[in-house]
């Protein structure tokens, strides 16, 4: 069980036992009441909008984006094909809270899409599950099918005349389609490469068609909006931050794992829930929402709250809940030099400079952790992300520059020592210690 | 050039995207493909395209976009360690040098028996359970510290 623990859980809650993920599970947790009413009693979809708007349910795939305004854009009543995509395709390094979602609870996904589906007016949907997840995959589809099986997917569902048909697809390995125009372009059968905005996907999205992409968690979080009401969701959370919401925690601690807890707890209850810093070793950094939101120290995120606008106080962004913890064993330079990797080879490079750009900030910090660095180096390093930072067609560019910046500003001693010295401030068998590889087993 | 079986799994996702979207069907067609003939050769990419009604050229640009399809062949068992960051920081380089060790191969290079392949893989959305590694694409294993890894390699046959 990969939920390790929480705070009054909404979407975690009841989740005991290995059989969660089943329809009669679901619905013995009280599952498809929410569709039930909606349908039974033909709420009017904008009346559902407006649930949703009070709830500030906020995008949960990185941006936080209003989940109410963005459906709202939809132009429901225009004739023809309208598309909703769940986006599973959790590729941010730290993020692992879809996966428990898929494989606890998949069934409050399947709820969440039909009746979002019916208050933006689309009749299909697809859920977009991340390449290397095949187990899930499958049991997503799974789902599908017992859903469908007892009429709460398909044709005139629950004898009413919304129809809406639901399927899985299955990514292969490319981080950029998380992006979700790279991802309607992944469906639609292409390379992964986003597409220039606007237009926007709520009139030009899949197949052209008008389209809302949301991602897993979000989706899954609308049937208990429905049956908690708007109001009782955001108060779980607080004040423009509704409801609770599931944090990813993974590095230096002792029970990595997935934590839900209302919008606005201290990073330090969750730092506790985990277990603390594996070892009783000193907290020397933490990457709150994935790995492209700035890095924090420790010492400052130890005084932080786990909300959007709290992380963003500590100069950070919650991103989509990946706290990346960080001990003092960690080498800031091989910390960055390893996501920059990442962003070079992720890149899918239309844009040249994050194409090109990404590459440079690769060669030069791997030259800087192999002690080749030279002096203007630092400088150099410096000057890069501003020329990569705004000047794409999506914001990978901006998460490849993110992390650059933000170790680099608190950081930066470890660099000048890496590059004044040729090796690391941290010696490197106390890095090898850090992983617990060699030592202890992984279990938590 | 498939089996009936193959082309039977193909037409079950074309059947998933409207009409006249084949095309949608291009990455489960491959992926089915691939499991078939172990890797992607180039007629089988073609023959895919063909099957689905698309240019070839657009069926290989989406063969080598995505990081898990291959196109030369691979082991037996393909070994996929994770190392981003998440992971590296519990251990994920430390079991891709330690399977190196063990087998006596290197990054992207095959076993000479054709047993194993080895590959370094980013984020795999596990990152809680590091270190964690996929085999042939479809299986993830968790946790792996020494003991697991060597548990895995006594069971992979
Ligand atoms: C490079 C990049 C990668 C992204 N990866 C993901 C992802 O893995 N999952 C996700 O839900 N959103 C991801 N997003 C955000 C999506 O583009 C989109 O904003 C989101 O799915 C919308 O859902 P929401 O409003 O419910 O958050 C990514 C964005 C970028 C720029
Ligand atoms: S970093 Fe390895 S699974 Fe996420």
């Amino acid at each position: 069980m990969a939920i390790l623990g929480s705070i009054n859980p909404i979407l975690t809650a009841g989740l005991d036992g290995d059989r969660t993920w089943r329809l009669a599970d679901y619905v013995a947790r009280g599952g498809y009441t929410a569709l039930r009413r909606v349908l039974g009693e033909r709420i009017p979809p904008n009346e559902i909008i407006a649930e949703v708007k009070k709830s500030v349910l906020r995008g949960r795939g990185g941006a936080g984006f209003p989940t109410g305004l963005k459906w709202s854009f939809m132009p429901r009543t225009l004739p023809g094909d309208k598309y909703l995509v769940c986006n599973s395709d959790e590729g941010e390094p730290g993020t692992f809270k879809d996966r428990d979602l898929l494989r606890y609870n998949p069934h409050a996904v399947i709820e969440g899409m039909v009746i979002a589906g019916y208050a933006i007016g689309a009749t299909r949907g697809y859920n977009y599950i991340h390449g290397e997840i095949w187990e899930l995959y499958q049991r997503f589809e799974e789902a599908i099918a017992e859903a469908r099986a007892a009429g709460f997917v398909g044709q005139n569902i629950l004898g009413s005349d919304h129809s809406f048909e639901l399927y899985a697809h299955h990514g292969y390995g490319a981080y950029i389609c998380g992006e979700e125009t790279a991802l309607l372009e992944s469906i639609e059968g292409k390379k992964g490469q986003p597409r220039f905005k606007p237009p926007f996907p709520a009139s030009f999205g899949l197949y052209g068609q008008p389209t809302t992409i949301n991602n897993t968690e979000t989706l899954a979080s609308v049937p208990f909006i429905m049956n908690m009401g708007g109001d009782a969701y955001l108060a779980a959370g607080k004040p423009g931050n509704g409801g609770p919401k599931l944090f990813s925690v993974s590095g230096h601690v002792n029970r990595p794992g997935n934590y839900e807890l209302p919008m606005g707890t201290p990073f330090a209850t969750l730092l506790e829930m985990a277990g603390g810093v594996r070892g009783g070793r000193k907290l020397k950094a933490v990457i709150p929402g994935g790995v492209s939101a700035p890095v924090v120290p420790g010492d400052v995120m130890m005084e932080a709250t786990l909300d959007y606008d709290g992380v963003s106080k500590a100069g950070s962004m919650l991103g989509s809940g990946a706290v990346i913890v960080m001990d003092e064993t960690t080498c800031m330079v091989k910390a960055l030099e390893r996501l920059a990797f990442f962003y070079h080879e992720e890149s899918c490079g239309q844009c040249t400079p994050c194409r090109e750009g990404t590459g440079w900030l690769y060669k030069i910090i791997h030259r800087i952790e192999n002690g080749r660095g030279r002096p203007e180096d630092l400088d150099l390093l410096g000057s890069l992300p501003g020329n990569i930072s705004g000047r794409t067609i999506c914001a990978f560019g901006d998460a490849a520059a993110a992390p650059v910046q933000s170790f680099l500003k608190h950081f930066r001693d470890e660099f000048a020592y890496h590059i004044e010295h040729g090796r690391c401030l941290v010696p490197v068998e106390v890095q090898r210690a850090g992983s617990s590889f060699f030592t202890a087993p992984a279990e938590g | 050039m498939l089996t009936p079986e193959s082309l039977a799994r193909i037409d079950r996702e074309i059947a998933k995207y409207p009409e006249g979207q084949r095309q949608s069907a291009v990455m489960s067609a491959l992926a089915i493909a691939q499991e078939e003939k172990g890797f992607l050769a180039h007629e089988t990419i073609e023959y895919v395209a063909h099957y689905l009604g698309m240019k070839p050229i657009a069926a290989l640009e989406v063969a080598t976009f995505y990081n898990m399809y291959d196109l030369k062949p691979v082991g037996r068992h393909k070994l996929t360690v994770c190392t981003n960051l998440p992971c590296m920081l519990s251990g994920g380089v430390h079991a891709l040098e330690y399977l190196q060790e063990k087998l006596g191969i290197g990054l992207d290079e095959t076993t000479p028996d054709g047993k194993y392949t080895l590959k370094q893989g980013e984020c795999m959305g596990a990152c809680g359970d590091a270190p964690v590694l996929l085999v042939n694409n479809r299986r993830m294993c968790c946790k792996m510290t020494p003991e697991a890894i060597d548990a895995m390699l006594a069971e992979l046959t």
